[in-house]
């Protein structure tokens, strides 16, 4: 097995599984109807790239675990996302702020796993990347929308847009870890993302009148199972009902 | 009082003086003639008034409609099936939208729709006051609620009322796709194992009477019915409807191989329907009056939702009326 490209490809499989997983709850509890619409419209899509890219790390394995096996039956030290997606969502400026940098974070992998300067490209990655590019533009565009209103609104949103970005900038680094050198040329180098990413999460934020946080970065440590406590709940509630029925078919 | 959604639930109204009144025989020749009442054309207060609440009530069930279901998103036991809730739900949410702009049109603001309902003064279908106890409800919810609901709500896309009958054509498809999915949902629980079929049955034990009790109380104790259907806003009684919901339901649940929790379920060869035993309608009033098992916790979900995200939306209208002063001053 190519345990390298699993690993990477589990990586992002579960960045988007675990952010979906979060962002389903606020259907119907979002701040308006529309948002209900909007934020059930950007989980699926993310679900969708987590399913995609799940499989394909099953076929990468060769053992014949499904998209399902990979999602229900993994406990968390197996879960290769980053720490990012799995804190709770507090309030929707914590929603916003973590949407902005995720999806910033993605539109640039996914636009370099699939169009990016690449020797050996990996073909698969680039397939399900090309179709992601543009549902993750639609996911900057939204959240960008929302940090300007929210960051430029009232004093009120403005303070709590403010302490929401304070809380998610320390664990953006984890995003940019480096690249198995194995992987060269074939898959995009998240540290390479890094100053392209943040210089657009920046723009943003200094519209929206904020201030782009001076924090020092978070302990990593998601892309090798070591998560926060959250994980553990949030994993606990997605899977129960698939583990109380061992070999059921749904 | 009817507790449907796409019925009149029924409703102390008091009429607007600022209105003129319209023509009556002039209305009354559109409607004879099968026409179509828009928006501009001048109408009788009191059938605006009835739509404007039946609209209204619509909506607020596919808004309330969200949560029962949406208490299995996180929990749904494959990934494609998690997809398809996450969808049918925003679906709901579709609905609701396109039904309270449909009320606009007559002259009302959706804020004030939503504030009558979070105050109480309007209601929105019994059957989300059920609680989802298990995945299998989510199936006994898309076949039966969602059937019961088309069955209701396909002659309502040939409601006098233009714009409601528009929204109807819209929801109605998808709400037939929500159909077949609880089918589908059903299906595969009954064909899989002892414990898979035994949560089919016990969902639909839960959801067969609540269904039916969504067509409304029976005809001769259904006292807007005959004033809605003189108007062309309702086309068929309610017992008519629920019978024909009988009439569609009974042999698909042969094909699931579930059973139906009535004993007087049986086919009836001089009527040409299916027989059913009597509906406790005691439960329905109880239900309605508030006392259903999950009244308090959807109204305070609603409300909790719409109190945490007011500092959101106060904050897009800031940000909208200094964009408005900016673009004044540059102009
Ligand atoms: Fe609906
Ligand atoms: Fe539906």
């Amino acid at each position: 097995m190519d345990t390298a490209l699993f690993e990477y490809t589990g990586g992002l499989a579960d960045d988007a599984l675990v952010s979906a997983q979060r962002m389903g709850w606020w259907i119907s509890r979002a701040p308006e109807l529309e948002e209900d619409v909007a934020l059930a419209n950007i989980g699926l899509d993310q679900l969708g790239q987590a399913r995609n890219l799940l499989t394909y790390a099953g076929e990468i394995e060769g053992e014949g675990r499904s998209e399902d096996d990979l999602a229900y039956l993994r406990d968390e030290r197996y879960f290769r996302n980053v720490k990012l997606v799995e804190r709770p969502m507090t309030d929707f400026g914590v929603a916003m702020a973590r949407l902005l940098t995720f999806a910033t974070y993605q539109l640039h992998l996914y636009r370099t796993l699939a169009t990016g300067d690449l020797g050996e490209r990996d073909e698969t990655l680039a397939a399900i990347a090309a179709k992601a590019v543009k549902e993750v533009a639609y996911h900057v565009d939204h959240a960008t929308h929302w940090v300007l209103r929210l960051g430029d609104g009232t004093e009120e949103s403005h303070t709590r847009m403010q302490s929401a970005l304070d809380a998610e900038w320390p664990y953006l680094e984890e995003l940019f870890g480096p690249l198995d050198p194995v992987l060269t040329g074939r898959v995009a180098d998240r540290s390479a993302l890094r100053d392209a990413v943040l210089s657009d999460v920046r723009r943003v934020v200094t519209e929206a009148t904020l201030s782009v946080p001076e924090v020092p970065p978070a302990l990593g440590g998601g892309r090798d199972g070591l998560h926060t406590e959250h994980l553990g709940y949030l994993l606990a509630e997605m899977q129960h009902l698939h583990r109380s029925h061992p070999g059921a078919k749904w | 009082m009817e507790g449907v959604y796409g019925n009149d639930f029924g409703t102390d109204q008091q009429p607007d003086p600022d209105r003129a009144a319209p023509d009556e025989a002039a209305f009354a020749a559109l409607l004879a003639g099968e026409g179509r009442v828009e928006p501009r054309d001048d109408m009788p207060e009191a059938y605006r008034k009835t739509l404007i609440r039946q609209i209204a009530q619509h909506a607020h069930s596919e808004i309330i409609g969200m949560q029962p279901e949406g208490n299995w998103i996180s929990r749904a036991p494959s990934l494609r099936r998690k997809a398809i809730l996450m969808a049918k739900v925003q679906d709901e949410a579709g609905h609701g939208l396109y039904l309270y702009a449909a009320a606009e049109t007559l002259g009302v603001d959706r804020a004030d729709l939503v504030d009558q309902l979070h105050s109480g003064r309007q209601k929105y279908s019994s059957i989300f006051n059920y609680p989802t106890l298990t995945w299998a409800d989510v199936g006994a919810i898309g076949w039966l609620v969602d059937g019961a609901a088309i069955t209701n709500q396909v002659p309502l896309c040939r409601c006098s009322y233009g714009p409601y009958a528009r929204a109807m054509v819209r929801v109605c498809k998808e709400e037939s796709f929500h159909q077949r999915q609880g089918f589908e949902i059903l299906y595969t629980l009954s064909h899989g194992t002892p414990e898979q079929k035994a949560m089919a049955q016990d969902a639909v034990n839960r959801y067969w009477w609540p269904s039916l009790m969504m067509f409304g109380p029976p005809d001769d104790d259904s006292p807007n019915s005959a004033r809605s259907m003189a108007w062309g806003i309702k086309r068929f009684s309610n017992d008519d409807l629920r019978q024909r919901f009988v009439d569609m339901t009974v042999p698909q649940s042969e094909a699931l191989g579930l059973g139906l929790p009535d004993p007087e379920i049986r086919w009836n060869d001089e009527r040409g329907h299916y027989d059913y035993g009597e509906i406790d309608f005691t439960e329905l009033f109880e239900v309605i009056k508030g006392n259903g098992p999950c009244n308090a916790e959807r109204m305070a979900h609603k409300r909790r939702a719409y109190d945490e995200g007011a500092w959101v939306r106060t904050a897009a209208e800031a940000y909208a009326a200094k964009r408005a002063r900016a673009t004044e001053s540059v102009a």
